[in-house]
C-alpha cells in the first residue's frame, strides 16, 4: 500500500517550512471491530524529511500518532525550486512518498 | 516457484534481496537512518520506564516551548508543537513527545541533525485527561517541557 502525502514546503526567511500531510489509518492493534476481533496494528514506525539528498529530519513514530498523520518542520536554508521530499515506511512493510519544491 | 529454483535462486534469498532492495528504495536517508529506532523506550508501558529507557531523568528547561491544547475535545487528534530556542538550549539533537496515560507514553521521537531547526508540529492520540511531555536531547543531557491537557473524549475509540 503505497500512500500518497500531501506535501507544501515555503520559504520563511532564511528557513524552509514542510508541512506534510499523509494518508494513514494508524491503528494501536488495541482497538476490536464490530465482530470483537482486534484490529491488527498498523500505524507508520519510521518517516524522514529530505532537502535534496540531505536528510533534515527524521521520525521514529508509536501509534500514538493520530491517523492521518500530520507533520510540520523547519530547516535552515533551502531555496526556491529545491526539492523536499517525505517518505515513510509502516510496520507492515508499506510506504509513502510525497514530494513538492519550496515555494 | 520451480524456475526460480532453476535459476539456483531460492525462495529465501529472493526474499532476503526483495528486503534489501525494498529497504535501499524505501529509506533514501540511509546514510543517516543509522540513527536507531529507541524500541525499548517504544515498548514501555510507563511513563517513569519510558524515560529510564531514554537514559536519564530530565530536567525542566525554560527554552523548551510546548504548546498543547489545555483541553482536548477529541482525544484521537490533539495538535502539539515543540519549538526549542537554540540560544537557550543549543546542540538539540533528538526531540521525544510522550503521553503520560497511554498504553505505550512515548508517541514519537525526531532525530535532528544541525541546521534543523527544532520546531515540531504533529498530532497524537491521548487516551485520557494526562500531563504531556516533550523531551529534548542536548549534548547527552535530557531536558523537558511538560503540560497538561484535558480530554473529554478518549483518543482510543477511534
Amino acid at each position: 500500500m503505497a500512500g500518497r502525502i500531501k506535501i507544501r514546503a515555503q520559504k520563511k526567511g532564511d528557513m524552509t517550512e514542510v508541512k506534510a500531510l499523509m494518508r494513514h489509518p494508524m491503528e494501536t492493534g488495541m482497538r476490536k471491530d464490530q465482530a470483537g476481533d482486534p484490529i491488527p496494528a498498523h500505524f507508520i514506525t519510521e518517516v524522514s524529511v529530505l532537502h535534496g539528498d540531505q536528510p533534515v529530519m527524521q521520525g521514529h513514530w508509536g501509534a500514538a500518532v493520530s491517523a492521518n498523520p500530520f507533520l510540520g518542520v523547519r530547516f535552515a536554508g533551502g531555496e526556491s525550486g529545491d526539492t523536499v521530499r517525505v517518505v515513510w515506511t509502516d510496520n507492515q512493510g508499506g510506504t509513502g512518498e510525497g514530494e513538492t519544491t519550496i515555494r | 516457484m520451480t524456475t526460480i529454483h532453476a535459476k539456483g535462486i531460492s525462495r529465501r534469498g529472493w526474499l532476503r534481496w526483495a528486503v534489501i532492495l525494498g529497504a535501499a528504495a524505501a529509506l533514501p536517508g540511509r546514510l543517516w537512518a543509522a540513527v536507531a529506532r529507541p524500541e525499548a523506550a517504544f515498548g514501555a508501558t510507563a511513563l517513569d520506564e519510558a524515560l529510564a529507557a531514554m537514559g536519564a531523568t530530565p530536567q525542566v528547561h525554560d527554552g523548551i516551548q510546548f504548546t498543547t491544547p489545555d483541553i482536548a475535545e477529541n482525544g484521537a487528534v490533539v495538535p502539539i508543537r515543540v519549538e526549542v530556542d537554540s540560544e537557550a538550549l543549543p546542540n538539540v539533537s533528538k526531540v521525544s513527545l510522550l503521553v503520560e496515560m497511554n498504553p505505550n507514553p512515548l508517541a514519537a521521537s525526531f532525530d535532528i541533525p544541525p541546521g534543523t531547526e527544532v520546531y515540531i508540529e504533529t498530532r497524537v492520540k491521548v487516551a485520557q485527561t494526562c500531563r504531556l511531555y516533550a523531551v529534548a536531547e542536548a549534548d547527552g543531557q535530557l531536558y523537558m517541557q511538560s503540560r497538561e491537557t484535558k480530554v473529554t473524549l478518549g483518543g482510543c475509540g477511534g
